[in-house]
């Protein structure tokens, strides 16, 4: 394997507290090393660029069933938008979802190491993990969601944390999953019968037990594994005005858990797509709806074993994909197009529609302002990690212009002049106006970086140019000291890294990708339990019963849904 | 106003795609760099200039040029495709996808053309002397938003599935239409002169359809509200006005709803 | 005690239980016919492990996919058609290097089929199409790519047929006749079965069925809607108007105003309901139409109560075919990829357009007999230039074929994975061994794809 000497850039690693200064960084053997431990390797010239170890996404949606359902149901999607390929490269396509070839090649423009794919339907888990295969470059890992799933609300409902537990193993290591993922706690399985739960004390029909019960018991569990990655949540109510209630309340059920791991995590919940969750008033209009950033934000300073991920929205016609299906049914019928619905047996369920963040309505531009407000308000970046729901809030390929209004009070001015139509009014409902702050490129490793990479129990491994590490490195044409003239660099540099090291492996060669990457990886976490008959007996009972597959049917196994698996092992018997 | 001319000199083997037959694609360009423009016989790559003789020469912009197509083309996909002015006369029958997605300027197609025509325009003029196929002036495969602006005319009969999610403009066929005219139409003017089939502004949300002939099998979301006389391309005469797709949605305006219209001639 | 959740998987791995010392039996086995995809099959072996003695739980049809594997005069080496029409056999290198000259002679390949193979296969075909500048198209082109058009157009409200056997109780069957077309259906998942919510059985469910036939599955039916040929959409429609509650003409489709008012109370008063479509509306006057407004009806009751819809797939894996093409290309049929870059629009890339306006030069069909399903024309044109079938059996396909690749068949000889016609994805199982020294399709194209980049490199 071929060495890598990456020479003179500002390098930016908040976990070695290395702040801009111009340094060299080492790869070899795929791991970083120090920079005088290389002799032989291939140098790399980053003299007026910023480096920074490859970025970490703690939340995408890019492969799998509902992703697929946008990619088929959006030909439009692709009309005039698809690159050829050409020398090792594959064709592309899609904009708002693009096809695995094109986000793996994304990803490595914007120079990212990991990416971890936020739903993933249990029943479905092949078909993500058959995605994940195609796509190329990154190293992934999937969530399976557990909110709606009947296992789950029945041992909850009789505070039955340590079935919870075991049934949580059990279903990673059925669908090599990475861990607990909870979206519209009891809303999905509510909307089995066209209902929905809107507040942490509804109670799910049949089931009997509320989102707060759901929250708490798979904290819990999760607590009780002691696994990687916290409980990872979507609350009730996403896209509510007056929901910031809701969102507070769910945050809160947090309180009294402590964070139990071996891998330096120190969140128990991370709250996902938090700008979706933090809307006052009471309708979408300008006289009624407000930014309720500020609250949620004070309250999440004041906590120390919280984390989130913004959600921005960046103005664009996307594809909204979620697994809380009575949202995306709200959602077709405000603006009348096509719905895609899937709901899955037991587990959970879907929605797709097509949408349009019209920068000329007030309602997108206030999503956007709220969006960036909670990536300003953070104290500690530790805890705030830029995503944009990718592609909910806008397409994955934006990343960098979010970068930007965070880094640029002048790109947000300019947003708020010259873009929006009401920029008067957003600033009026919003906290936006008031924020003069502009994240650092320090702050911006912390945010897509070091803290993803903490929270997803994976510090060991990624977001850090720490020796020992993967060899993940990005290098950005982006010179911290003369081009903080336009903010329009920022947002060029971030999308079009000059050189990516993945895993050791050069894959983009002066802005150019020149490989595939031999090294992809599937993540999944196998937590050992005690044996429980309960459980399983529990299951082989619903398999016989009620799922249309086989129990020795459902397993994910074999070579071609994960060549080349990295197995984290927890053990969780004492 | 400059004139280039082409004229066939071979017929290719599978179907010739040539969306460089363009006024935007000719617009400055000599005529051997216009011969030298490519055009693709499946993964092949060949030149213009291989299957068509060229005289006259093109303007400085599209708006200054005019394309004059002297022979059949009907082996020749996408001759004005996304055009945003200027004029493309076709002296013979025409492939798929004349016009599509065009913005504005003005094609003559004194033949026949195949279908997909004037897929997704949004401005401009389509004219068509002969025949359409199916999917005149329709969305593109997946989209909302199918025509919003321009005017299609066809002298003969279409094809199926004239307008599909026609948000704007006016097509307007001088003969008879086959099955699905207006189908998800959410604006702009259908008018057909001869007879139409069946499902006439199935699912149709808002906008004008008409139908000077017969409709052989009428859509059961059409209620029969009055008579009106109207004016409509030039003819004068009674309508029997029809509201509908009475099962879709619909929108309101100052608190009436506003259904898709359907004007019989009587 | 501990134990490792992936232990409990390794069990798994020998899913099969000895019955005496005679038979050996597989279970948990996914029969690889229709979009249904069972997977509760039993298949009983001979103590030597080679040979199917009987196969349990399965259909007729499904039973006999399996048994006719075994025939004895199947064809285990590729055979080259020669010039007087008589085969020859010639050795898989023989038939790669063909196939890929062919491929890459080809101004336009059409690659078309793909239906009955495991997404590992149709993942490799997808790169040599891609590779090729291929049209690549699959059996949804003449059976449920309407209805995938239709989804673009309006999406799709629909379930997993687990929430059917757990929740439905209205279930209507259009333009489908499970009863001979995917014999299980009823019983797994949408009549019979007692689920969580369901435990009455049919008797729980109202089961509505539109068909212009008195098919099978309609005398089965609650109500049965023998409408007009060709009107479905008028029918579908007139269901929109009284579900609504509005006005209708006194019959539509042949079906009375009051009979369609009954039908709309019947869907909107149940607490799910479900419509399943088949070929009789996605082929007949409309085509994608037909199901589009299908879908608005569905769409419609979910203001009412829950409801949802489903095709009826009919190939094991054509659902698979459009899925592994919507990652890597971002459509599920008919995609052009001459010009190195993914187009797509049915009616110009669809493979019988394509032949028959002579848009293509040559064919490779795999996992379909289109000779069987298209068009004489269509057929003729086939005949008439390069092409290559890979088929396990002798089909019509590749009676007109210059080569014939017999390969393993995929979930009997082979395993992998396909996608049910609720788009669940089920890994086939190996049962028994191919005959020896036979390719399965997936390691024929993985042959072919590395000789298309070697004479590429080389060009
Ligand atoms: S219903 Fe279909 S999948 Fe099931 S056994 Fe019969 S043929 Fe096979
Ligand atoms: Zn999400």
């Amino acid at each position: 394997m071929t060495d890598y000497i990456i020479r003179n850039g500002f390098v930016y690693d908040p976990v070695l507290g290395i702040n801009g200064d111009i340094m060299d960084v080492a790869v070899r053997d795929g791991k970083i090393v120090d920079a005088g431990d290389v002799t032989k390797a291939t140098e790399i010239d980053a003299s007026g660029m910023t480096v920074m170890a490859a970025a970490v996404d703690i939340h995408a949606h890019v492969a799998g069933p509902k992703v697929n359902v946008g990619r088929n149901f959006r030909p439009e999607d692709k009309l005039f938008n698809c690159n050829v390929g050409s020398g090792v490269k594959r064709m592309e396509a899609g904009f708002s979802v693009p096809t695995t070839i094109r986000t793996g090649y994304l990803y490595a423009r914007m120079g990212f190491g990991f990416s971890m794919e936020a739903a993933m339907p249990p029943l479905y888990a092949r078909h993500t993990h058959e995605e994940i295969v195609d796509t190329p470059i990154i190293d992934q890992g999937a969530l399976p969601v557990f909110g709606n799933n009947w296992f789950v609300l029945e041992y909850i409902k009789e505070n039955e944390v340590e079935n919870t537990a075991a049934y949580i193993a059990w279903l990673l290591a059925q669908t090599k999953g990475y861990g607990v993922k909870c979206v519209n706690p009891g809303g999905t399985e509510s909307w089995g019968w066209g209902m929905n739960c809107e507040t942490v004390d509804d109670v799910v029909p049949y089931f009997d037990v509320t989102p707060r019960q759901i929250v708490d018991g798979l904290i819990a569990a999760n607590e009780m594994l002691g696994l990687p990655h916290c409980m990872h949540v979507h609350g009730n109510s996403l896209g509510e005005p007056g929901n910031y209630g809701v969102t507070l309340d769910t945050l809160k059920i947090a309180e009294g858990h402590k964070p139990n791991n071996e891998f330096g995590r120190e969140s128990v919940l991370h709250h996902t797509h938090l700008q979706f969750h933090c809307y006052g008033g009471e309708s979408y209009a300008s006289k009624s709806f407000e930014s309720k950033s500020k609250e949620v934000m004070d309250y999440v300073n004041s906590t120390d074993n919280i984390t989130f991920d913004l959600g921005v929205v960046t103005l664009d016609e996307t594809t909204t994909m979620t697994a809380d299906g009575p949202f995306e049914f709200h959602l077709s019928h405000m603006n009348s197009l096509k719905w895609a619905n899937t709901d899955v047996e037991l587990e959970t369920g879907s929605g797709i529609v097509p949408f349009i963040y019209n920068p000329k309505t007030f309602i997108a531009g206030a999503q956007w302002a709220v969006g960036l407000e909670l990536g300003l308000l953070v104290k500690d970046p530790m805890k705030a990690y830029v995503t944009t729901d990718a592609p909910n809030a806008g397409p994955l390929m934006r990343y960098p212009r979010v970068y930007k209004w965070l880094m640029s009070a002048k790109a947000r001015e300019d947003m708020l002049n010259n873009v929006l139509k009401y920029g008067d009014s957003i600033r009026a409902r919003c906290y936006i106006g008031e924020l003069d702050r502009e994240i650092s490129l320090y702050e911006l490793a912390m945010m897509t970086r070091a803290g993803p990479a903490k929270t997803l129990g994976l510090g060991h491994m990624f977001g850090s140019l720490k020796a020992g590490l993967e060899g993940d490195v990005a290098v950005y044409p982006y010179n911290p000291e003369s081009d903080t003239d336009d903010p329009e660099k920022i947002e060029y540099a971030f999308g079009n890294c000059a050189t990516l090291i993945k895993g050791g492996e050069l894959i983009i060669k002066e802005g150019e990708v020149v490989s595939n990457g031999r090294q992809k990886r599937t993540f999944w976490v196998n937590a050992k339990t005690n044996e429980n008959p309960v459980v399983e007996r529990d299951i082989s009972e619903k398999f016989k019963r009620y799922y249309t597959v086989t129990q020795n049917n459902y397993t994910v196994e074999g070579h071609h849904y994960m060549p080349n698996p990295y197995v984290i092992e927890v053990d969780a018997t004492k | 106003m400059a004139k280039i001319t082409l004229t066939p000199t071979k017929t290719p083997t599978l179907r010739l795609e040539a969306e460089n037959i363009c006024p935007d694609s000719f617009a400055g360009k000599s005529n051997e760099e216009i011969a030298n423009l490519h055009v693709f016989v499946g993964k092949e790559s060949q030149a213009l200039g291989d299957y068509f003789e060229i005289a006259g020469e093109s303007g400085s912009t599209a708006a200054e040029t005019t394309i004059v197509i002297n022979g059949d083309v009907n082996r020749v996909k996408y001759i004005g495709m996304k055009m945003s002015a200027g004029e493309v006369i076709i002296n013979g029958d025409a492939d798929m996808y004349v016009g599509a997605w065009m913005s504005g300027g003005k094609i003559n197609a004194n033949g026949s053309v195949d279908a997909f025509s004037g897929l997704g325009m949004t401005g401009g003029e389509l004219i068509i002397k002969g025949d359409a196929g199916n999917y005149l002036g329709a969305a593109y495969r997946g989209d909302w938003r199918g025509m919003q602006g321009g005017t299609i005319r066809v002298s003969g009969n279409a094809g199926s599935d004239v307008g599909t999610f026609m948000r704007g403009g006016t097509i307007i066929i001088g003969g008879n239409v086959d099955v699905h005219v207006g189908t998800h139409m959410e604006g702009g003017t259908i008018i057909v002169k001869g007879d139409a089939k069946s499902r006439v502004g199935g699912q149709m949300v808002k906008g004008d359809i008409y139908v000077f002939g017969d409709i052989e099998v009428m859509m059961p979301g059409f209620q029969y509200r009055k008579d009106v006389d109207s004016e409509v391309d030039g003819t004068t005469g009674s309508f029997a006005l029809y509201e509908g797709d009475i099962g879709e949605r619909h929108g309101k305006s100052k608190g009436e709803t506003i259904y898709g219209k359907l004007y019989m001639k009587h | 005690m501990s134990r490792s959740w992936m232990r409990l998987r390794s069990l798994r791995r020998s899913a099969y239980r000895q019955v005496g010392n005679l038979a050996k039996i597989v279970t948990d086995v996914v029969c690889p016919f229709c979009g249904t995809l069972c997977d509760d099959l039993e298949v009983a072996l001979d103590d030597s492990g080679e040979k199917i003695l009987e196969v349990y739980n399965a259909c007729a049809i499904g039973a006999a996919k399996f048994l006719h594997s075994q025939a004895e005069d199947r064809l285990t080496r590729p055979q080259m058609k020669q010039e007087d029409g008589s085969w020859k056999e010639v050795t898989y290198d023989e038939a790669v290097e063909y196939t890929a000259q062919m491929l890459i002679d080809a101004k336009k390949p059409l690659m078309y089929g793909w239906s009955s193979t495991s997404c590992s296969a149709q993942s490799v075909g997808s790169e040599l199409g891609e590779v090729v500048g291929a049209c690549m198209d699959n059996t949804a082109t003449v059976c449920h790519g309407s209805s995938l058009i239709a989804v673009q157009d309006v999406g799709i409200p629909s379930a997993t047929l687990g929430e059917i056997a757990n929740r439905a109780d209205r279930v209507v069957f259009w333009g489908c006749n499970p009863a001979h077309a995917h014999p299980r259906h009823m019983s797994r998942y949408s009549i019979f079965p007692r689920g969580f919510f369901t435990g009455k059985g049919s008797k729980s469910r109202k089961m509505v069925v539109v068909d212009p036939r008195r098919t099978d599955t309609a005398k089965m039916a609650d109500i049965h809607l023998q409408l007009e040929q060709g009107h479905d959409y008028e029918l579908l429609s007139a269901i929109r108007v009284a579900i609504r509650g509005e006005k209708l003409p006194k019959t539509v489709a042949g079906i009375p105003a009051e009979t369609i008012y009954e039908v709309a109370e019947t869907l909107k008063s149940g607490r799910f309901a479900v419509i399943f479509f088949g070929m009789g509306v996605t082929q007949s006057l409309g085509k994608n139409h037909n199901i589009d407004i299908a879908i608005a009806v569905t769409r419609d009751l979910n203001d009412y109560t829950k409801a949802a819809i489903i095709p009826m797939r009919g190939h094991y894996n054509v659902t698979g075919s459009g899925q592994v093409w919507g990652w890597q290309f971002g459509f599920p049929f008919c995609l052009d990829l001459s010009r190195g870059f993914a187009r797509y629009n049915p009616g110009d890339s669809s493979s019988n357009d394509l032949l028959i306006r002579d848009e293509v030069d040559a064919a490779f069909v795999l996992g379909s007999d289109p000779g069987a399903h298209f068009p004489v024309g269509s057929v003729r044109k086939i005949a008439q230039m390069p092409s290559v079938c890979i088929d396990p059996h002798i089909t019509p396909t590749s009676a007109v074929s210059k080569l014939h690749v017999p390969v393993a068949f995929v979930g009997v000889e082979v395993g992998g994975c396909a996608y049910r016609m609720d788009n669940v994805p089920i890994e086939t199982r190996k049962v028994v061994e191919p005959p020896e020294g036979m390719l399965t399709d997936e390691e024929f194209l993985t042959m072919v794809l590395k000789r298309v980049k070697e004479m590429k490199g080389a060009a």
